[in-house]
């Protein structure tokens, strides 16, 4: 976005809480890898020139690229910035950080979806022997009890470490509720290539039928690995990891899970197949098949005939609790009432109902692929289009000069 | 949805329940219903229950007519098996739920179904029951339901809509996650 405003010359500052590329240096494990290959993290002027389009960045590569763009584009960055308040005021926005306030005509809330693990209330009733960390707080097998763990959620986050964890010679136990499974390769080529070019990624936020499902989905089972394993259920069980179902519940040390296991391998099963049939149809239509190995499909999620419902947390079997049960945003100091009643900022594809403000990196803000880094180009575009219009129509109806002001010094 | 263009009509108003689904989104108060039932002692493990009155849409509501359920235990039970037992209820229960989803769900995606039919098995060991073993609980080990779909959709479509009609079934929930039973005496 900072990008994009700049190349309006719309004066515009940038506030950071932390470093640039926060999140990446503070919030991540060690081994992460981004599940995105290396060509598709296209930013507005900047794309990937190194010598492997096809590989999955670190996170100490993921930082370099992130802080590398900013130099490039001189982003207006203010670092160690956190807001503590943004209000609306007289003739726009009074945005209040510990150093500053900012004056200005609009605003941009380029937060992110991730800032709060979200932890299910049943967490409380974990016997105080076992320890808990969330997946933002998790760093390495390395830094765990040797004894077994229940991974608590089978998402990408829940399936990477669910694998890293087993394979460091732990037990592990995963905690499987609705998730979606999809192959890292189908027919030779990479499945974010296939998504990006049969037009998947590119799915318009007011062409899918039902958008609250999509935008609440979890993400895909996938991971960056060099070895471009999959990551599903099959290749879990493969190694040694035991499914059950969802954490349902925690009663005098029990842990309960859901005997809907087989049923959400159904459903993930079934949505995987669909996806590979529109690929393949994709494939067909524009003249692929030729020079492609055959469609395919892969083998259904593997369910034992009466998995676990029970696991007592007493027994000492579990020694750790990850919990891997995704992540809410942060608004604590929003003071512009832009709410659902579950907390959720409104938005019609990143506009919302405040003039002049917008929201930027949610889940399939205005495409599917918003949820990429990918997608935060389109995105910036579209919005700095309406934001600039915007300006255009405050600075005939207001006389002055509209310029983004700080006041107050900085301490 | 286009009136017009509907061929297939499994029965299910799902203009209605689509309907529903977005005014209640809006309006959690009214969606906040209570099913319930009464039970009468008869003899011996027969008891006969009735199920007219619910709450619902911000209202009391009730049932066109009042249905009546006899159960008891069968006669190698020792009993007089003037009725199913309780546990066949529960089956009988989730059958009724799947299938009214699966219709549902086939109108709403415009499968035709020409025939639903399900089986279904619970099984126990009564020692949990008869309190012989307190290792053996006193529930069904498992159930497992089989369908004969007979639509105009693949296989793959059939089996989604099997797989959604679980997804959003209020017994399946009750089921397969804890509930939390609270009996009182006054």
């Amino acid at each position: 976005m900072s990008r994009c405003l700049a190349e309006r010359s719309i004066d515009h500052v940038v506030l950071e809480r932390g470093e640039i590329a926060n999140s990446w240096k503070t919030e991540r494990w060690d081994s992460l890898r981004l599940l995105t290959p290396n060509w598709q993290s296209r930013l507005p002027g900047y794309e990937y020139q190194g010598d492997d389009p096809d590989g999955f960045r670190t996170m100490l590569e993921t930082i370099e690229f992130i802080e590398r763009y900013a130099k490039l584009i001189a982003a207006p960055v203010q670092t160690h910035s956190a807001v503590i308040s943004a209000r609306r005021s007289d003739n726009g926005y009074e945005i209040r950080t510990r150093q500053a306030t900012w004056h200005c005509d609009t605003v941009v809330l380029a937060n992110g979806a991730c800032n709060i693990s979200q932890v299910p209330a049943l967490a409380s009733a974990v016997p105080a022997r076992i320890a808990m960390l969330t997946a933002a707080e998790y760093r390495s097998p390395t830094r765990l009890d040797s004894g077994g763990v229940l991974v608590v959620g089978a998402s990408a986050t829940g399936t990477q470490i669910a694998d890293e964890i087993q394979r460091s010679g732990r037990k592990v136990t995963l905690a499987v509720g609705e998730h979606i499974r999809v192959p890292r390769t189908y027919r030779g080529k990479d499945i974010q290539w296939w998504m990006d070019v049969a037009g998947v990624l590119d799915e318009r936020y007011d062409q899918v039928d039902d958008i609250v499902r999509v935008r609440n989905s979890s993400s895909l089972q996938l991971a960056g690995y060099p070895d471009r394993r999959m990551t599903d259920l099959n290749s879990l069980s493969s190694i040694g990891v035991k499914l059950v179902g969802r954490l349902a519940g925690i009663v005098g040390g029990k842990a309960q899970f859901s005997g809907s296991l087989r049923n959400v391998c159904a459903l993930a099963d079934l949505k995987m197949s669909r996806l590979l049939g529109t690929i393949d149809e994709w494939a067909s239509t524009n003249g692929l098949d030729a020079k492609m190995s055959p469609p395919h499909r892969f083998e259904p999620t593997g369910v034992e005939a009466s998995p676990p419902l029970v696991i007592d947390l007493r027994s000492g079997d579990i020694r750790t609790i990850i919990w891997a049960t995704g992540y809410r945003p942060n608004y604590s100091w929003l003071e512009v009432p832009l709410f659902d009643h579950k907390g959720y900022v409104r938005h019609d594809g990143g506009i919302v109902q405040s003039p002049g403000m917008y929201i930027m990196g949610m889940p399939f803000l205005r495409r599917r692929k918003s949820t990429l880094i990918d997608g935060a180009g389109d995105d910036a575009r579209d919005l700095s289009i309406h934001l600039a219009s915007y300006l255009r129509r405050k600075c005939r109806v207001l006389p002055r000069a509209t310029r983004l002001r700080e006041s107050t010094s900085r301490r | 949805m286009d009136m017009s263009q509907k061929t297939v009509d499994n029965g299910v108003n799902v203009e209605a329940l689509l309907g529903a689904r977005e005014a209640l989104a809006k309006a959690p108060q009214a969606a906040q219903f209570k099913w319930r039932a009464t039970c009468k002692w008869m003899n011996g493990t027969h008891s006969r229950s009735t199920v007219e009155g619910f709450y619902g849409l911000g209202d009391e509501q009730k049932h066109k007519t009042q249905f009546t359920f006899d159960a008891d235990h069968p006669e190698i039970f020792a009993s007089q098996d003037k009725g199913a037992t309780p546990v066949e209820f529960v089956l009988v229960g989730l059958a009724s739920c799947l299938t009214a989803g699966i219709a549902a769900v086939a109108q709403l995606r415009q499968i035709k179904l020409r025939s639903v039919s399900a089986t279904l098995q619970g099984s126990m060991d009564v020692r949990g029951i008869l309190g012989a073993d307190t290792d053996v609980r006193n529930g069904f080990d498992g159930i497992e339901v089989i369908y004969n779909i007979d639509a105009d959709a693949s296989p793959d479509d059939i089996k989604a809509l099997v797989a959604q009609s679980q997804k959003r079934s209020a017994v399946y929930d009750i089921l397969t996650n804890p509930t939390n039973v609270r009996v009182e005496v006054q």
